[in-house]
């Protein structure tokens, strides 16, 4: 992997912008215990997948049933496979039919089966689980939160969606602070969740209502990032030291924050089918402590 | 006279200033009538509020009355710091502070379904 130190660059297809960012420049933990500091830090990266909303079918994506699979075949043609990937929610299009639901999570893990990773990470958005508190969404993927460690850093998946008023809650809230009081404050900690933890745009529900409190709680760390998904395109943001960094779907961009009066898709582009579209790879380095991102169409070349 | 009777006096007769005050104004708001509050229905019903373009008077005290019809619909206004659950089954009372003129967006915070991203609305304050 090419040395890119001191900055996040963000590709996209047809162009790209490049942040530059000292948000992780840390000293290594004095604590022995590795899995909660930042000491046994190693080189690697995931794949992020987000908003694949399996089961739409509507004007904002003619191919939605082709989109999720194109992506999974160019992740599988990846040069060097991640170390793991995460969907970051609304893997399935909601539908008030609870036997419908689990058809579309039923075809949604066969499609994503297909991916050669071993490692693949699933988390709710509010299409998967606020009609019914995340019931089937743990039937097919299990819990809706917990954490995991990976190369030294410590990964938190947050649920800010089985409450349909995109609470968090108070009891995951004390689990959280349960999580962290085991983590050094140096420790490299990475947050998914699906909705954004700050308010990003509450006027189109793009928010969490007690998002603040997690922020709160995340605060005394100094090397925090969070990837996050619900508003279909790149968005990254600062809340004091912790980077905020939303993904595109795999389904319809959504127009840039407060742009226009209606969060309506953006509609498709009959010239240029899955603008918009795509995945992101995220490289955790060694050295400087920070994620490199990469984001990749859904359809290779 | 000592001084804490001093104080005690002077507090008195601020007391008194204040309960005159107090009554004065009250008679003078009574000899012009109070505002008569506006109240407006609205029903909260998958994927609509009826009705969801509303349009004030600035300055006129206003109560939203909701009824939601089949789902605990969130009523959230977030320009104005509002936001209410709306319990099937009774009746939620929203009082709304129409001091400033302007157009204010409404949704349904509360996922609801799938055409929860289309359940919105707006007040407009006129001036």
């Amino acid at each position: 992997m090419t040395d890119r130190r001191n900055f996040l660059r963000l590709t996209a297809l047809g162009g790209g912008a490049v942040f530059m960012s000292g948000l992780f420049g840390h000293a290594l933990a004095t604590t022995s215990d590795q899995a909660g500091s930042a000491a046994g830090y190693d080189d690697f990266y995931f794949v992020q997948l987000s908003d694949s909303h399996w089961g739409y079918t509507g004007d904002a994506n003619p191919d939605a049933a082709n989109t999720l699979k194109k992506a999974v075949a160019t992740v599988n043609q990846l040069e060097v496979k991640p170390d793991f990937i995460v969907f970051t929610g609304d893997l399935t299009h909601t539908t008030d039919d609870p036997k419908e639901r689990r058809k579309r999570m039923a075809e949604f893990r066969d499609i994503v089966s297909a991916l050669n990773v071993k490692t693949v990470h699933f988390m709710p958005g509010e299409h998967d689980a606020s009609l019914d508190n995340g019931t089937a969404f743990k039937e097919f993927f299990g819990e809706t939160h917990y954490t995991f460690d990976h190369k030294g850093v410590h990964f938190i998946v947050l649920d800010n969606v089985s409450d349909p008023g995109a609470r968090i809650g108070d009891a995951q809230l004390d689990w959280l602070k349960n999580d962290l009081a085991n983590q050094a404050k140096d420790a490299r900690i990475v947050v998914f969740t699906h909705r954004p933890l700050f308010d990003l745009a509450p006027k189109w529900d793009w928010a969490t209502r007690d998002g603040d409190k997690a922020i709160a709680l995340l605060m005394p760390y100094s090397n925090v990032t969070v990837f996050y998904g619900h508003i279909h395109q790149e968005n990254h943001h600062m809340t004091g030291q912790i980077a905020h960094h939303a993904a595109k779907s795999l389904i319809f961009p959504l127009p840039a924050p407060g742009s226009q009066e209606k969060r309506t898709p953006l509609p498709w582009d009959t010239s240029a089918p899955n603008k918009g579209l795509g995945f992101r790879e995220v490289e955790a380095e060694l050295k400087e402590s920070h994620y490199e991102i990469t984001e990749f169409p859904v359809t290779k070349g | 006279m000592n001084r804490s009777r001093r104080q005690l006096c002077i507090g008195a007769a601020y007391g008194l200033g204040a309960i005159l005050t107090g009554f004065a104004t009250n008679a003078s708001w009574a000899a012009k009538g109070p505002k008569k509050v506006k109240v407006i229905k609205i029903e909260a019903k998958k994927f609509v509020y009826t009705p969801n373009q509303i349009v004030l008077k600035q300055g006129v005290p206003v109560v939203l009355e909701f009824t939601a019809i089949d789902f605990m619909h969130g009523f959230n206004v977030p320009d104005m710091h509002i936001r209410a659950d709306l319990m099937p089954g009774q009746v939620t009372r929203v009082t709304l502070n129409t001091d400033t003129a302007g157009d204010f967006d409404f949704l349904c915070d509360n996922f609801c379904g799938s055409g929860h991203e289309t359940m919105n609305g707006r007040i407009t304050i006129k001036a």
